[in-house]
């Protein structure tokens, strides 16, 4: 490329520029390191996610082993499958597809081995710490600040082996993929730096520089285009490579997808607010997320029709081919999710969904249907190609097919079900107005045999996993890898219109200095903002409802075991204004309440009760019995033991430490209170011991079941106590009576 | 909710970004053949004869 550069092909004769013909190689093994661990990662991710739908109908699964207790395994699943399975998926079809259709190799071998590597190494970090209970707890955000760095750095090298490739390819024209690809790549990056600023505590904990609705607000935007721009742009880009290459047809309408790519982008970055409806965020801001959410139906539906409408007059084809079959399966399921989404973020429709399992069986529609049946299809056509030989099973392929439909079909159908009798039961009020199941176990008990279904559902769907291995394998061994693919391609600039089309981008900025100055501008916009905002943010954190205080040094390690364990992942903490809430939890949730918390624990699931007001509901020996076992005080709780909160000494000695980087996030800790705090906790300790004794319960102080309770105490009770007085000022934690 | 102010023009940005990159590929004539396009991504440089068991 390099030679041919610097020559202009306009001053040589057409026979020269005809002749500038470049032999290169496509790298196949990185693709083949990628397709490995997607596969691998597969099994383990969905075999977490087993686990967790065993446990949920049958607690005593986790052998009361704290490290795979539903709260810490959760994120495990949830990480594994989307950033492990998808994301090595993302790359196997990238890497791939992107050569091919630049023709050109990957810009730098360094940096695909420096993805592949770093990015699995992640992984099992993720897949260590997570169990660890070493947990941001915000949603596909987790992973603490070391681990976030290291996404952040082996994000930048795919990124610019993505950018590079695309630079240094052969090929004028760029295919509608590769721009899904590009997408991925820069939206991740803004999405992940911006919601993971974190202040640390130590090597392994930090808090989020953003407290309650702030934290919310952000947490979702990222959250949704995580689902967005890695579950969703990147996939689509794999379907506009690969359908057309398995059915041997091009695209319906390249136009459409043109049109699908460009409004997809333009309206999906609005969306998030819809996972905060009726929630404390203002009702503009859900609206807002709401009418995006609607719109994004036309562009995915557009993007669903070009993908089906490929395959007119090839349906023959489906029948026999098990790739075709997949890619139906998974282009089918993104029609149904995405019609689906749009409907849940109607707030009428949310009303009743939210919390339930509904929204567990719209992400499955999704993550089983679109991701995985396109992943296996990709997988079923690579690795032929890759190994130079035929599938070795076509028909075990088949099998796979309906097997994962099975699963899907034993997935979903039961969740929907739960999910809707669930939110129907929690809302439900009597004749003389009274809630008609005022009890949340009513609720939980009449939904286990659908949490049975779908764990014979996700086991189906697992078995055919294990035969796609098995089958990939075979066809492995059956051929022979080819490493390296040499081809040859017409030069870059020895193609018609090249010259201009390469000089143009810099040629045009030039020649428009305001709009080189507005583009500085943006940029330097954006460094300030990231500069400037955390300190806005934090000042705006004074409290709104002035009897609402930081937490004590005791509470603080509470809440901070309740990250750990995982708590939010079954229990809410917003009570939204309808009165089927307020009569089951209390008074709904206020935004002024959460001004400390950092992260907010809002949650987005019921499997259990919200905790928003437990504080003050029950006594604390009532806390104490539950958490050594649920079933004692609450007959068919499905929730699992925590005996070894009993045993393990709370760990005072960070606790100066977590007070200095909350007061360091805008906390107000009065200064010095670092040294004052051990002693208060030990007062507030004591003084829950005392009402354990006063139930005939004798507990040491020094364990984490008393920050525990003492933390569970306080939740939610602040704007029932009186404001303090004019004089003393509204800062500190409240003195311990 | 002042964080809003962060993510409203982030969110633009973002979008401004997105909307130079199609302005330039509308003005370099990256749409201006919206047929070949979707044909030649299906031709296989010389794969047709190395890929040609596993299309069979």
């Amino acid at each position: 490329m390099m030679n041919a550069a610097v020559i202009n092909p306009e001053l040589q004769a057409p026979a020269a520029r005809a002749s500038a013909v470049e032999t290169f190689r496509y790298d196949n093994r990185i693709v083949r390191a990628f397709a490995i661990a997607t596969v691998v990662w597969g099994l383990v991710g969905m075999s977490a996610g087993l686990l967790l739908a065993v446990e949920l109908f049958f607690p005593g699964a986790n052998l009361d082993w704290q490290f795979v207790t539903f709260g810490r395994l959760r994120p495990v699943h949830t990480n594994a499958v989307v950033f492990a399975f998808v994301g090595n998926g993302m790359f196997t079809g990238i890497y791939y597809s992107l050569q091919r259709l630049c023709k050109a190799r990957m810009f730098s071998d360094k940096l695909s081995w420096l993805n592949f590597w770093g990015w699995n190494a992640i992984i099992v970090a993720a897949a260590i710490t997570l169990p660890m209970g070493l947990t941001t707890s915000k949603e596909y955000a987790e992973l603490e600040w070391p681990i976030k760095i290291a996404i952040g750095v082996v994000w930048v090298a795919f990124t610019i082996n993505l950018l590079g490739t695309i630079v240094q390819r052969r090929e004028k024209h760029i295919y509608v993929a590769i721009w899904f690809y590009i997408a991925t790549a820069l939206t991740v990056a803004i999405l992940h730096i911006v919601n993971g600023l974190e202040v640390p505590v130590s090597l392994w904990k930090g808090y989020s520089i953003y407290a309650g609705v702030q934290d919310a607000l952000v947490q979702w935007w990222y959250g949704h285009n995580a689902v967005a721009f890695f579950l969703t742009t990147p996939y689509l880009g794999l379907m506009y490579y690969y359908l057309p290459k398995a059915a041997n047809r091009p695209i319906f309408s390249y136009r459409l997808s043109i049109i699908h790519f460009w409004a997809l982008i333009f309206i999906y970055i609005w969306a998030g607010p819809h996972h905060l409806l009726y929630t404390a965020l203002p009702d503009w801001a859900q609206s807002l997320g709401m009418v995006f959410s609607i719109m994004l139906v036309a562009p995915s539906w557009g993007g669903m029709l070009n993908g089906l409408l490929t395959l007119r007059g090839a349906w023959d084809k489906v029948r026999q081919d098990p790739v075709l079959k997949f890619m139906v399966g998974a282009v089918t399921a993104y029609g149904m999710a995405t019609l689906e989404g749009p409907t849940l973020a109607i707030k009428t429709v949310n009303s009743l969904s939210h919390y339930t399992d509904w929204t567990i069986a719209h992400v499955h529609t999704a993550a089983l249907g679109w991701n995985g049946l396109l992943t296996f299809s990709v997988l079923y056509w690579l690795f032929p190609r890759l190994y130079r030989t035929q599938l070795w099973s076509t028909r075990l392929a088949n099998y796979h097919f309906w097997i994962a439909l099975l699963g899907m079909t034993f997935y979903v159908i039961p969740m929907y079900i739960s999910g809707i009798t669930e939110g129907m039961m929690w809302k439900q009020f009597s004749e003389d107005g009274f809630l008609q199941y005022p009890n949340f176990l009513q609720t939980v008990q009449q939904i286990i045999p659908f949490y049975q279904l779908r764990a014979i559902g996700g086991s189906l769907y697992i078995l055919g996993v294990w035969l796609m291995a098995y089958n990939l394998w075979r066809t492995a061994r059956a051929g022979q890898f080819a490493p390296e693919e040499e081809v040859r391609a017409a030069s870059y600039r020895s193609q018609a219109g090249a010259p201009q089309d390469a000089a143009f981008t810099h040629r045009w900025l030039e020649s428009k200095p305001i709009l080189l100055t507005g583009l500085a501008l943006i940029a330097v916009l954006i460094g300030g903002l990231i500069e400037i905002i955390p300190m806005i943010v934090i000042k705006e954190n004074v409290p709104t409802i002035s009897s609402v205080r930081p937490y004590t040094g005791l509470e603080l390690l509470g809440r901070d075991i309740y990250i750990r364990e995982g708590c939010v992942g079954c229990h809410s903490q917003m009570i939204r204004p309808f009165r089927s809430e307020t009569e089951r939890y209390g008074e709904y949730s206020k935004a002024g309440e959460f001004v400390y918390d950092h992260p907010f624990l809002w949650g987005s699931k019921r499997t259990g009760p919200d905790l928003q007001r437990i504080g003050g509901k029950y006594p604390d020996a009532w806390h104490y019995n539950h958490l050594d076992d649920p079933r004692a005080t609450s007959p068919v709780s499905i929730m699992p033991r925590y005996p070894w909160l009993f045993t393990q000494k709370l760990d005072t000695t960070s606790l100066p430490a977590r007070i200095s980087a909350l007061r360091r996030v805008g906390v107000p800790y009065p200064a010095g209170y670092e040294s004052k705090a051990p002693k208060e906790l030990e007062q507030q300790a004591a003084k829950v011991v005392g009402n354990l004794a006063a139930g005939l319960i004798k507990a040491p102080p020094d364990r984490e079941i008393i920050a525990v309770i003492a933390y569970l105490q306080r939740l939610g009770t602040d704007i029932k106590a009186a404001p303090p007085a004019a004089a003393s000022p509204a800062t500190g934690p409240r003195a311990i009576k | 909710m002042i964080v809003i102010f962060l993510l409203i023009p982030l969110s633009i940005v973002t979008a401004a970004v997105f909307l130079m990159g199609f302005i330039w590929a509308v003005r370099s004539g990256q749409y201006e053949d919206t047929c070949t396009p979707s044909l030649r991504s299906l031709m296989d440089d010389n794969g047709s004869k190395q890929n040609e068991k596993a299309n069979e």
